[in-house]
């Protein structure tokens, strides 16, 4: 008894004393978070003789509030959903980040010409430009293939479950823009009560085939087990799969719907100092570029697009599958930030209420 | 202690003829003190457990109560039109001194950087107040007098009756509007109570729901464990030592675990369905859903929950002696009738134990619905759980104290009933 005693008050010690100076980044786990690990924390880590780790989130969001009004963080940097980051920053929990502050481009531009316009807000620096897609298993369909948003809601011409992330964003967008509704059109339609009726119309015709799921690895492992034929999921998770696992998976990117991630100080942060020097390091040029390398999601600098970045097998060129790429801009929505910090809590609610009926 | 004080007005004469100790102190007085001693003590050694319940459970619980009624968000930064609010009754058209006000607000809520709290609290209220209110803020060094003017160049919205009654509602920190959200009811333009539009109408619903499916889990949870639990009981010790195994097992392996596994055996392409297939039972476009809906919840929820039936059950039938119902047959009783009248009632403290228990337990779940629900198997704990991801903790306050209050109301009704004295946790 009393040497348990003696070994478990040596352990909790040791805890305390492990935890001291660590710069702790927040992410969203799976593919994503380890491209965020190799890109940027263990690299930085290394330059800076700082240490660093990374801890995984559903949502980092949901936290960095709790921690804040709790007067009690512990994390450092938190990647954060564009609608989140300007959420949070209007509420005071973030760090303000001046963009002057921020390297310039490989090629000299300053920061403020070479990252892509919104890519960097009052408190957030955009570390990639991700989007929500839909793909399919491409040995499910012999015959005709999916090609567009509406075949996503066509069960007749392609049978077979459909994998939806559960919640009204990048949801109902997609609905309009498969019930016909051009991608410029979709925000102010679906700002009309006829509009969400539309949108939930066109989500009815598919409801009782639909699995939903919640975290972004959930999707591909849908994929991957049988359960869904086709489901929305965000496109790096799903090149993972493809190029790095080999998974029979295709990218429709017709309707896709792009928006930023960004990188934020969560106000009180206990490294703060240290947490700017990690957002300059990871969204320098460099920085993208080496993300860019583990996930397929776009870099929001100009200087980082220059030349052509590989994956991090040696021989697939990225190009083709970002988000931003040219061919895949076809018909593609930019998810509007001011339009969910006003109409989440709404939108998610009759969402909820329609889920449950 | 009732005693001593009871005797401090006896007057002399009965004096004479009280008991004292060797010292000559009054005996009663003697053992008050040694009594409030031991309490002394006794209370010392408890303070340290009592501390802990009062900082991790009695204030974060009043915490969260006062949250589900208090948010200050607007009516702290924006005291002038809350005064404004505040002298005029319900309903009243915002005149001129009232925009006033309200400039005055936006220009502090600028300088402070208040205004996303602000029209967070607002937008809870009425939808897409909150652009307004933020973008009104950005914009409040144009407002100038006439003020009316100056606001509606910036946004015609600020005419809208709808606008200024959400406003009105967000203007004191004390507000009830959490819990109207958490019954389907919302504030109408003129200040009455109405039912949401139907289509938006869920809480009530799920309420009921999670109290009836936890019902449902804890009753198949009675019929799995009773058997199993009285098997443990009777059987040899080196046998029921083997058995008790099998139970804890699960029962120390992660929730997590647990739930996966159910995953991997119930999905369409899983397991149980491509055993059933292969001996025939079912055809390939006939596999049963029995995941991802309320069908799954209902299933993994009972398979996890399941040790906390057999345990209560268990310890309290391992104690009932055998001769009493042996006693009932050998007077001529049926298996039955001796299992009814004799078996059964002795068990009850444990039913009582482990029923309670499960269902408490089954209306708080959140992780398994949330893994294995689907659409049609979500509880309300993960409508609670929605509201903190979207920070919006006085929503889930709301339901939470109400989820709270239903819990102790079936806990009165079982005290009322069954008599919470006939609880037997082990």
């Amino acid at each position: 008894m009393k040497k348990i005693l003696i070994l478990t008050t040596a352990l909790t010690g040791f805890a305390v004393s492990a935890s001291a100076q660590e710069l702790t980044v927040m992410s969203w786990g799976g593919a994503y978070g380890e491209a965020q690990t190799e890109a940027h924390v263990k690299p930085w880590a290394a330059a800076s003789g700082f240490a660093a780790k990374m801890v995984d989130s559903d949502n980092p969001a949901t936290p960095i509030k709790a921690m804040v009004e709790a007067g009690n963080v512990t994390i450092d940097v938190a990647s954060l959903e564009y609608a989140d980051a300007i959420r949070l920053c209007d509420e005071g929990m973030l760090e303000p980040i001046d963009i002057a502050s921020l390297p310039a481009g490989a090629d000299g531009t300053p920061a403020a010409d070479d990252f892509l316009a919104g890519a960097v807000t009052e408190c957030g620096v955009s570390t990639d430009i991700w989007s929500t897609v839909f793909a399919y298993d491409d040995t499910k369909f012999p015959g005709e293939k999916p090609s567009t948003v509406a075949d996503l809601f066509d069960l007749e011409k392609f049978p077979g479950k459909r994998g939806i992330r559960k919640g009204a964003k990048a949801v109902l967008e997609v609905a309009l823009m498969a019930d016909g509704v051009p991608a410029a059109e979709v925000y102010d339609v679906l700002s009309t009560p006829e509009g969400v009726d539309r949108a939930f119309a066109k989500l009815d015709t598919i409801k009782s085939e639909v699995v939903w799921w919640e975290a972004g690895s959930q999707a591909p492992q849908l994929l991957a087990d049988g359960e869904v034929v086709m489901t929305t999921a965000y496109n790096g998770r799903i090149f993972n799969a493809a190029i790095a696992e080999n998974k029979p998976f295709v990218i429709v990117w017709d309707g896709q719907l792009y928006e930023n991630e960004m990188y934020a100080i969560p106000k009180g942060a206990p490294n703060k100092d240290q947490a700017l020097e990690f957002i300059k390091y990871a969204t320098s040029t460099e920085g993208l570029r080496a993300q860019a390398q583990y996930i397929s999601y776009g870099p929001a600098r100009k200087s980082a697009l220059k030349e052509e970045l590989i994956y991090k097998d040696g021989k697939t060129v990225m190009g083709p599958h970002l988000p931003t790429a040219p061919e895949n801009m076809g018909n593609a929505l930019e998810t509007s930030a001011e339009f969910w910090v006003d109409r989440n809590a709404e939108l998610n609610e009759r969402f909820n209420a329609w889920l449950a009926q | 202690m009732a005693d001593v004080t009871a005797s401090a007005p006896m007057t002399g004469p009965q004096k004479a003829g009280t008991l004292t100790t060797s010292d000559g102190r009054p005996l009663k007085a003697a053992l008050a003190q040694a009594q409030a001693r031991a309490k002394r003590r006794a209370f010392l050694l408890v303070a340290p457990l009592l501390a802990f319940v009062v900082l991790t459970f009695i204030i974060p619980i009043g915490q969260m109560l006062d949250r589900s009624f208090h948010h200050d968000g607007f009516s702290k930064n924006a005291p002038a039109v809350s005064a404004w609010f505040a002298s005029t009754p319900s309903g009243t058209e915002p005149d001129e001194v009232a925009f006033a006000a309200l400039a005055e607000d936006f220009r502090s809520m600028k300088e402070n950087k208040t205004a996303g709290e602000a029209g967070t609290r607002v937008n809870y209220t009425l939808p897409e107040t909150r652009s307004l209110i933020t973008k009104t803020a950005r914009n409040a060094d144009d407002l100038a007098p006439p003020y009316k003017e100056a606001f509606l160049a910036i946004d015609d919205r600020w005419d809208d009756p709808a606008v200024w009654q959400a406003m009105r509602s967000s203007s004191t920190a004390y507000t009830s509007d959490f819990y109207l959200a958490a019954l389907d009811l919302e504030r109408a333009e003129d200040g009455s109570i109405q039912r949401v539009p139907e289509n938006s109408r869920i809480y009530v619903y799920l309420f009921v729901k999670t109290f009836l499916i936890s019902a449902l889990i804890t009753f198949i949870c009675l019929l799995l464990a009773f058997p199993v639990a009285h098997l443990l009981a009777t059987l040899p010790m080196a046998k029921a030592n083997l058995l008790m195994i099998l139970v804890l097992l699960p029962f120390w392996t992660s929730l997590l675990v647990r739930t996966t596994s159910w995953i991997v055996l119930l999905q369409g392409e899983g397991v149980i369905n491509d055993l059933m297939i292969s001996l025939g039972f079912i055809g390939d476009d006939g596999r049963l859903k029995m995941i991802y809906n309320q069908t799954g919840t209902i299933i993994v929820m009972t398979h996890v929950l399941l040790p906390f039936m057999i345990l209560p059950l268990y310890s309290v039938m391992r104690v009932i002696p055998p001769s009493y119902a042996r006693a009932a047959r050998s007077l001529g009783a049926t298996s039955w009738t001796t299992f009814r009248r004799i078996y059964l009632p002795q068990t009850l403290p444990g039913i009582g134990a482990g029923a309670l228990l499960v269902f408490i337990l089954a209306v708080g779940y959140f992780i398994t619905p949330a893994l294995v629900g689907g659409a049609d198997g979500q509880l309300i704990s993960n409508l609670i759980d929605f509201h903190m991801k979207n920070s919006n903790w006085s929503m889930a306050a709301a339901l939470s104290a109400m989820l709270l209050a239903g819990v102790l109301v079936l806990y009165w009704l079982y005290d009322r009933l069954i008599g919470i004295d006939n609880l037997k946790l082990g």
